[in-house]
């Protein structure tokens, strides 16, 4: 239910309904794009990056959040760690439960390697399970992986790896095909075509959806089949460092029980790394649409084997985040609500941007709507948003389209009594996606020799601007290709003794820069958001209440 | 501006405390100094990690729901449910028959439902899951993918079930097999792939991978666009 006020907003967006049906907002062109986002992006805020001062990317920009991590200090005393003490010996840890980890450990068992995942929390508590609006793949005859790779790497600013983005467009199709033989319900006509959507910087329908459950249909449809195939997994038990052997070759991983403290030694001749995102994080205090486990754990521990990080300093917002009712503040409001005719609308009904420009832009235009020009509107807990009107779906598609394509969002709404097949949703800005990560070459192996990386954790495929349904196509794609390459390479290594002289040297290199103790333990794991500090009561209750999330302990 | 939260009660485990009004159970649990590591996963809805039982002080009938989807209310009593293994049966996807008899054989258990309909009134997205059994004993498996597609299998209705039924192990089960082998096939995909296969692509990607910035830029700016609807 919306307070009085807002719905005075409401009418007014009402109002202009039938004006817009006719409207097409134009689309921004070169010159109009090039001067919003330095303006009003958040990747562009001044103070908000500073540079690494130590590890392969010296030099190179990153938000404060991360930057104070990847310079973190190890969770572990080398000199305690008795590295004879194996307690898994495997061909190929993956390490992480999402969407890239299960295609990996999938793949890498089909090509013959003895595999072990193990994951943080529960197998399947990811992003992948939140991803509503679909996967990308260009299969309908009037589209191809040509455009596909266009509309990728102009959405990315023209900064994508072209290898990595020829790989992600050809592999596209089969990838579908993959999922649906796994037994995935693609959305369908009766004759089989597929339902497929336009997205944000998409110049054809291409989004290949099941219902707004798609990643959660992806992730249980994986899971099921590691159990199928009994796959040995751990869940809850987090990698805190990774293992190297003396040549320089990745060679295992320690392990945390996140309850009982105790640790575990894996010894591996191949590792994938697939932990995903920074969300929790909470960069620029932003709230984020991700997983409680999404705490940069991948980006730091590759970081400090030597692996080299690309586009570290652009991450991605995502323009519609809940802004309101305050319990799902910057919850994923999906990108599909757009592509089925949703328009975003200030308080006075009127549009202020093409809804299916590239994220980063209709994020800074949304910015500069309620920083500018005051035309959002201001919640009772003070924060400002927008009108996604999600009612216009139904006027455009007939009656029952939001409730058919977007029972989720239904759902979700509903159990705060808003109705949005009859009033619009309430939206900002929200923290999404790391854009860059792990720098992989096309078998997604990283510049560290055994040490492969796939998902949201690896960097290149979509330069410095994701596309919407790109990012599940990039875990599959990699995530298969990781699979493979990794068993391959397990099956040549030459494995030697283990050893933790990075750790020591990481830690001397912190000492003599003077800056150990002034860094963080990492990896972060889990961000605090207990209370328990009785001088922290009133500070958390407003935070919680405006901000919707806590600062990191 | 930030208006002074109302403090409510609720009580976790039995242990009375005191939350303001407006969180959901999840950050109540946070706000009263637990740090979650189990019951707490996407924390929007979707993966079903943070099932969770309550009742009131003066009403002692159980509800169920999703921790980080519902607010608190006055003298909620709080229990989280760990999420416990479930019995699930193991195949071979590419090996099972996509019928009726496929399913009852894999979980024999479907005939002992008895229709007490309590895994319908735990389901917290407000499944109809006793009707989907009855479909999948039935052996309408079409009806048990779109009465169960929104399933996040929280596992409450395993839970309660007093015939030790495993609706959502059950379900998913179907929705592979129609996935798999009911679906009508898409041609189009098919034909796509042969295509790639074939190199169909290669040399027009490979002029795209070492084209000029300027001119892929210009490619991009006037590239034809489909209407969205
Ligand atoms: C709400 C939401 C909606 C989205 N919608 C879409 C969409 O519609 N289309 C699209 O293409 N993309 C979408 N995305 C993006 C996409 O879903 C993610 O980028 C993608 O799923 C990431 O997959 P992943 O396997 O790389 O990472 P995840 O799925 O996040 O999996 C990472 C796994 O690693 C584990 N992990 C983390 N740290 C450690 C550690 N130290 N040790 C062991 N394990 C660890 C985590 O617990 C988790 O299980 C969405 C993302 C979100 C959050
Ligand atoms: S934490 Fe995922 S459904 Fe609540």
């Amino acid at each position: 239910m919306y307070p009085a006020y807002m719905e005075e907003s409401i009418r007014k967006v009402e109002a202009t309904r039938e004006k817009r049906l006719k409207e097409t907002f134009p689309r921004l062109s070169d010159e109009e794009k090039t001067p919003l986002l330095p303006k009003y992006h958040p990747d562009y805020v001044a103070g908000t990056m500073r540079q690494l001062l130590l590890g392969p990317n010296k030099g190179d920009y990153t938000p404060n959040e991360v930057a104070e991590l990847l310079e973190g200090n190890s969770r572990i005393n080398p000199d305690k760690i008795d590295l004879d003490k194996i307690d898994y010996d495997v061909d190929v840890l993956v390490i992480g439960g999402g969407g890239a980890g299960a295609s990996a450990v999938l793949l890498a068992r089909e090509n013959g390697a003895n595999v072990l995942l193990i994951t943080k929390l529960r197998l399947g508590d990811a992003n992948t399970v939140g991803a509503q609006a679909g996967t990308q793949a260009a299969d309908r005859p009037s589209d191809s992986p040509f455009i596909h790779y266009l509309d990728t790497i102009g959405g990315g600013h023209f900064t994508n790896i072209p290898e990595l983005v020829e790989a992600l467009v050809k592999d596209a199709p089969s990838v579908i095909n993959w999922l649906e033989t796994l037994g995935v319900n693609w959305d369908k006509r009766p004759d089989g075509t597929m339902h497929e959507l336009s997205g944000g910087g998409a110049s054809r329908l291409r989004l290949h959806s099941a219902r707004d459950y798609t990643g959660l249909e992806e992730m249980r449809v994986l899971r099921d089949e590691i159990k199928n195939r009994n796959i040995n997994y751990l869940e809850y038990s987090p990698i805190i460092e990774l293992v190297m052997d003396d040549k320089g070759q990745i060679a295992g991983a320690i392990l945390v029980n996140l309850e009982t403290n105790e640790l575990s030694l894996v010894r591996a001749k191949s590792v994938i790394m697939a932990t995903g995102g920074i969300g929790r994080l909470h960069i620029q205090s932003f709230p984020t649409t991700n997983h409680y486990g999404a705490t940069a754990d991948g980006l730091v521990l590759a970081y400090r084997v030597g692996a080299k990080l690309i586009f570290m300093d652009t991450m991605q917002y995502h323009p519609t985040g809940a802004a309101f009712p305050t319990q799902i503040l910057g919850q994923l409001v999906t990108e599909k609500v757009r592509t089925l005719g949703a328009q975003l609308v200030n308080v006075d009904g009127e549009q202020f941007i093409m809804p299916l420009e590239p994220r980063d832009v209709v994020a800074a235009a949304i910015i500069r709507e309620c920083q500018e020009r005051h035309q959002g509107i201001e919640t009772t807990t003070g924060q400002v948003g927008l009108w996604l009107d999600s009612p216009m779906i139904d006027v455009i598609r007939g009656e029952g389209t939001i409730t058919r394509e977007l029972p989720a969002m239904v759902r979700q709404f509903g159990r705060f009594n808003i109705d949005i097949t009859k009033e619009p949703m309430l939206v900002y800005p929200t923290l999404h996606y790391q854009n860059g990560g792990i720098k992989i070459n096309t078998d997604g192996a990283t510049t560290v020799p055994g040490l492969f990386a796939a998902g949201e954790c690896e960097g290149g495929v979509h330069g410095r601007n994701r596309l919407i349904g790109n990012s599940t196509l990039d875990l599959f794609v990699f995530g298969r290709r990781t699979g493979r390459a990794a068993a391959q390479y397990a099956k040549e290594a030459k494995p030697s003794s283990l050893t933790l002289e990075h750790v020591r040297q990481w830690q001397r290199e912190l000492e003599q820069m003077g800056i150990a103790e002034s860094r963080p333990i990492s990896p972060l794991l889990l961000p605090d958001y207990a209370r328990r500090m009785p001088d922290y009561l009133p500070e958390y209750s407003r935070q919680v209440l405006t901000a919707g999330q806590v600062k990191l302990a | 501006m930030a208006e002074t939260a109302r403090m409510v009660n609720i009580y976790i485990m039995g242990k009375h405390y005191q939350v303001p009004e407006g969180l959901t159970i999840l950050m109540a649990l946070e706000y009263c100094g637990y740090r979650m590591i189990r019951g707490c996963g996407c924390r929007a809805g979707f993966c079903g990690a943070c099932a969770t039982i309550y009742n009131f002080k003066n009403d002692s009938q159980l509800r169920y729901d999703l921790a980080c989807q519902k607010t608190v209310e006055p003298d909620m009593y709080l229990v989280q449910v760990p999420f416990f293994p479930a019995a699930k049966a193991l195949y071979n996807l590419e090996e099972i028959a996509s019928t009726g008899e496929q399913v009852l054989s894999l979980y024999p258990e479907l005939v002992e439902c008895f229709g007490c309909n309590n895994c319908t009134k735990t389901c917290p997205q407000d499944l109809e899951v006793m009707w989907f059994i009855s479909d999948a004993l039935r052996g309408d498996i079409r009806e048990v993918v779109n009465k169960s597609f929104d399933c996040v299998m929280c596992g409450l209705c395993a839970a309660r079930c007093p015939q030790g039924i495993v609706p959502y192990n059950i379900a998913i089960l179907c929705r592979r097999l129609y996935g798999r082998y009911l679906a009508p096939p898409s041609k189009h995909l098919e034909d796509r792939i042969a295509e790639i296969e074939a190199g169909k692509f290669d040399a027009e990607i490979e002029e795209l991978k070492k084209m000029e910035e300027s001119k892929l830029r210009r490619l991009y700016a006037e590239r034809e666009i489909e209407p969205a609807y």
